[in-house]
């Protein structure tokens, strides 16, 4: 009776056991160099076949351990020196793996693989692992010859651990001496097998539920704690002990805020990892020569962000592919390599994390984007800076391709890409040089869960406002408030004159005072343009916890979410342009609410 | 301030459980399995444009969850905020709702033949929200479909019923 559920626990493990090693066979695959392929790879990656194949037929999925069967006999004539490395396996494979990932998802609920896919890819593997070892020189060891500029003891390292595992691997250039190394770059090479294992074992599996509720729990110790601190403030300078103990309650707490945090960081690597794929795939179809480069891919990133900033992404990376890096003949006849390079960067700046898309194709066409703005009937200036011609990209419905390929240029995209970062609480540009490339810049917050924000009061109510929307605050002389037609407000700032947001009236509250000269303005920046949000006064700026009001209600115009403030009460969380809108389409109506 | 209910009841063969409140002169009951706890009333923050039985949030340990006023909703009893005001935490489907009653009275046992069907009460009570009647001790008790009251359009919780 418990065995069914038993094993329904174990497929789970073995369903992300499967998945985890179909993605290192990919990029394990895609990261070998088919002239010379490193051998400790060829083995990794028939050891994730064999692996998958085991664990398959152990918890009764005989299709996916035919099919790894299959890919196992092949790899396994390739890791034994019997058969040259090509492309043709390299696609094979690749191949064997989506239709085991299909198989897998199969199995999860999914769709069922169509069985002639199967046949057809087992028949192809078969093909292949049939040929004959013509290559005999591929079959013989090759000796050790590392290039004289990789650095002695690299060089050692790198002997040392092929030696150990007692293999002669070919190495022809610098950069696969040292993409071999970090496998033991200080420690003694005999440790090297070792490690990586052992890495391995040192890390668990916990579901992010389980996470998310410690986060919660150690969210409201800390309001626990600082209400602590705030009961005690009187005892302070009789009992200094006292002081001491709750200082060093709100060191631990705060440690442990960080640390719970922390553990749902993940780094870039969890997206860029599809890329090279995507790009191989993509440059195949298209027939571009295109190498992708990945920097930074440790930089870590909060796995809501991550997860959301897959698909915008993906996006731009096709438009690099397919729009930005020029056909081969192209780019020789500009005196460019033939073979395009496509970058991906990640780094910290600030308290955000940047996330740069580059590459070195032709640019941005300044005379087409204006053209197909004149054509769309989208308003500029008179001679509009490169800005602002590169933000028409991000305009809805706007596409610059010659034509409408497989891979972009529908015209859906750029708009939603920017809807999304900036969903995020990100912000998305674009900088271009013609004939050099183009490069795309993300700057994302750290986290989903934590904002930094400024306190405003109105009335008796406090409310969030997210700084990075915020410009300046200021008190408006009574002189600079004008009106138009009676009603709608503008302010006078620096030359500009905004809008004026009471947010008293947006959400029909009892403010303080009525005239802006006695309270405060915050300018805010926001997609719906700039304005001035009227408040009563500011408290202060503060790191707030991003709570959802929806999860137990429903979306409120106006609010972007709810926070818990040091007391333990709740307060809300502006969205800024929509309280903009809000407050331009009906200034007098929520008075009467 | 804070009664934490044991939730494995419901045995077989013994009836339901419920959980009973009174709201002005009249007592209703509720399925106890829905009840996570019962808390003292404390300050709510006020939610925007919400309707006046809608009294605001609070924050219960790191949830921000919504507070009703059913003498509000009902026009039952006058609407004082006492220390012995009694805030009812349900958990309905993935749901966490507060509300606010006179008072919570007692955990009573009912078996199936015990419930009586209701005939339409009140305009303000849809008695398709009402599972039936009890008779306890002379008194009669509601029996509320308290899921299927919160989920209804007019308690305007879900997002279908905010616009």
């Amino acid at each position: 009776m418990s065995f069914d559920m038993d094993m329904s626990e174990f497929h789970a493990v073995f369903f992300e056991e499967a998945a985890e090693h179909l993605a290192s066979l990919e990029s394990l695959m895609l990261g070998l160099d088919v002239g010379s392929p490193d051998h400790e790879t060829l083995n990794a990656i028939f050891r994730a076949a064999h692996s998958i194949k085991g664990s398959a037929s152990t918890f009764g999925f005989p299709d996916m351990a035919a099919v790894t069967h299959e890919l196992e006999t092949l790899l396994d004539r390739v890791r034994k020196n019997e058969l040259p490395l090509t492309d043709e396996i390299v696609d094979a494979t690749l191949v064997a793996r989506d239709v085991l990932l299909m198989q897998l998802a199969a199995h999860q609920g999914g769709e069922a693989v169509a069985q002639s896919d199967v046949d057809q890819l087992c028949a192809r593997l078969r093909e292949l692992a049939a040929a004959e070892s013509a290559v005999a020189g591929i079959a013989a060891p090759v000796a050790v010859e590392a290039p004289a500029e990789v650095p002695e003891a690299t060089r050692e390292a790198v002997i040392a651990a092929s030696t150990e595992a007692g293999l002669a691997v070919a190495l022809t250039t610098a950069p696969d001496a040292v993409k071999a190394a970090p496998a033991a770059p200080a420690t003694p090479a005999g440790t090297t097998s070792g490690a990586k294992n052992v890495a391995g074992n040192e890390s668990i599996r916990v579901s992010v539920e389980r996470v998310d509720q410690l986060i919660n729990l150690v969210g409201e110790l800390v309001i626990t704690q600082s209400m602590l601190a705030q009961t005690a403030q009187v005892d302070l300078l009789e009992n200094e002990q006292m002081y001491e103990r709750l200082q060093q309650l709100e060191r631990n707490t705060r440690e442990l805020q960080e640390a719970v945090m922390s553990i749902r960081m993940l780094p870039v690597s969890a997206v860029f990892n599809r890329f090279p794929r995507l790009v191989r795939d993509l440059a195949g179809k298209l027939g571009k020569q295109i190498e992708l480069k990945t920097f930074g891919e440790a930089t870590e990133l909060d796995r809501g962000v991550i997860e959301k900033i897959t698909d915008p992404l993906t996006h731009l990376v096709r438009n690099s592919v397919d729009h930005g890096i020029e056909m081969p003949d192209e780019r020789a006849a500009t005196g460019k390599p033939a073979k395009g390079v496509v970058s991906l960067l990640a780094f910290h700046q600030g308290g955000s994390v940047v996330i740069q898309i580059q590459d070195d194709g032709k640019g941005l066409d300044r005379d087409k984007l204006l053209a197909k703005a004149r054509e769309r009937g989208i308003p500029l200036g008179e001679n509009p800076t490169d800005h602002e011609v590169w933000n028409l990209i991000f305009a809805p419905g706007f596409s610059t391709a010659a034509a409408v390929t497989d891979v972009s240029g529908r015209g859906v995209g750029m708009d939603v890409v920017r809807r999304n970062i900036e969903q995020l609480g990100g912000r998305v540009e674009l900088s271009s040089v013609a004939g050099q490339g183009t490069t795309t810049t993300i700057r994302l917050p750290l986290t989903l869960a934590i904002m930094d924000g400024m306190s405003v009061g109105i009335g008796d109510q406090t409310y969030i406002v997210p700084l990075t929307a915020i410009i300046e605050s200021l008190r408006p002389l009574a002189a600079d408030v004008r009106s138009i037609a009676g009603q709608d407000r503008l302010v006078h700032v620096r030359g500009e004159y905004l809008p004026l947001v009471a947010l008293h009236e947006v959400f029909g509250l009892q403010p303080r005072t009525t005239r802006p000269e006695e309270g405060l303005l915050i300018i805010v920046d926001t997609e719906a343009g700039r304005a001035a949000l009227f408040v009563d006064e500011m408290l202060g700026q503060r790191q707030v916890v991003i709570k959802s009001l929806e999860s137990n209600y429903h979306k409120v115009p106006g609010i972007s979410a709810a926070t818990i403030m040091g007391d333990g009460s709740v307060s809300m969380i502006l969205d800024v342009s929509e309280a903009v809108r809000l407050g331009r389409r009906k200034p007098h109506l929520a008075i009467a609410v | 301030m804070e009664i934490m209910l044991s939730r494995d009841n419901n045995a077989p063969g013994r009836g339901f459980e419920f959980l009973t409140f009174t709201l002005g002169q009249e007592e209703y009951g509720i399925d106890i399995l829905k009840v996570q706890e019962i808390r003292g009333y404390e300050r709510v923050t006020r939610i925007v444009n919400a309707p006046d039985f809608i009294k605001g949030v609070i924050n219960l340990r790191g949830t921000i969850v919504p507070i009703i006023d059913l003498r509000l909703k009902f026009k039952l009893g006058s609407a004082e905020y006492t220390p012995f005001t009694v805030v009812i935490i349900l958990n309905l489907h993935e749901r966490v709702v507060g509300a606010v009653v006179d008072s919570v009275s007692d955990v009573i046992q009912l078996s199936p033949d015990e419930i009586s069907e209701a005939p339409p009460i009140s305009a303000d009570l849809d008695t398709t929200n009402i599972r039936g009647l009890a008779t306890l001790n002379e008194r009669m008790v509601i029996l509320m479909d308290i899921e299927g009251l919160m989920n209804s359009p007019e308690m305007a919780l879900l997002a279908e019923a905010a616009a």
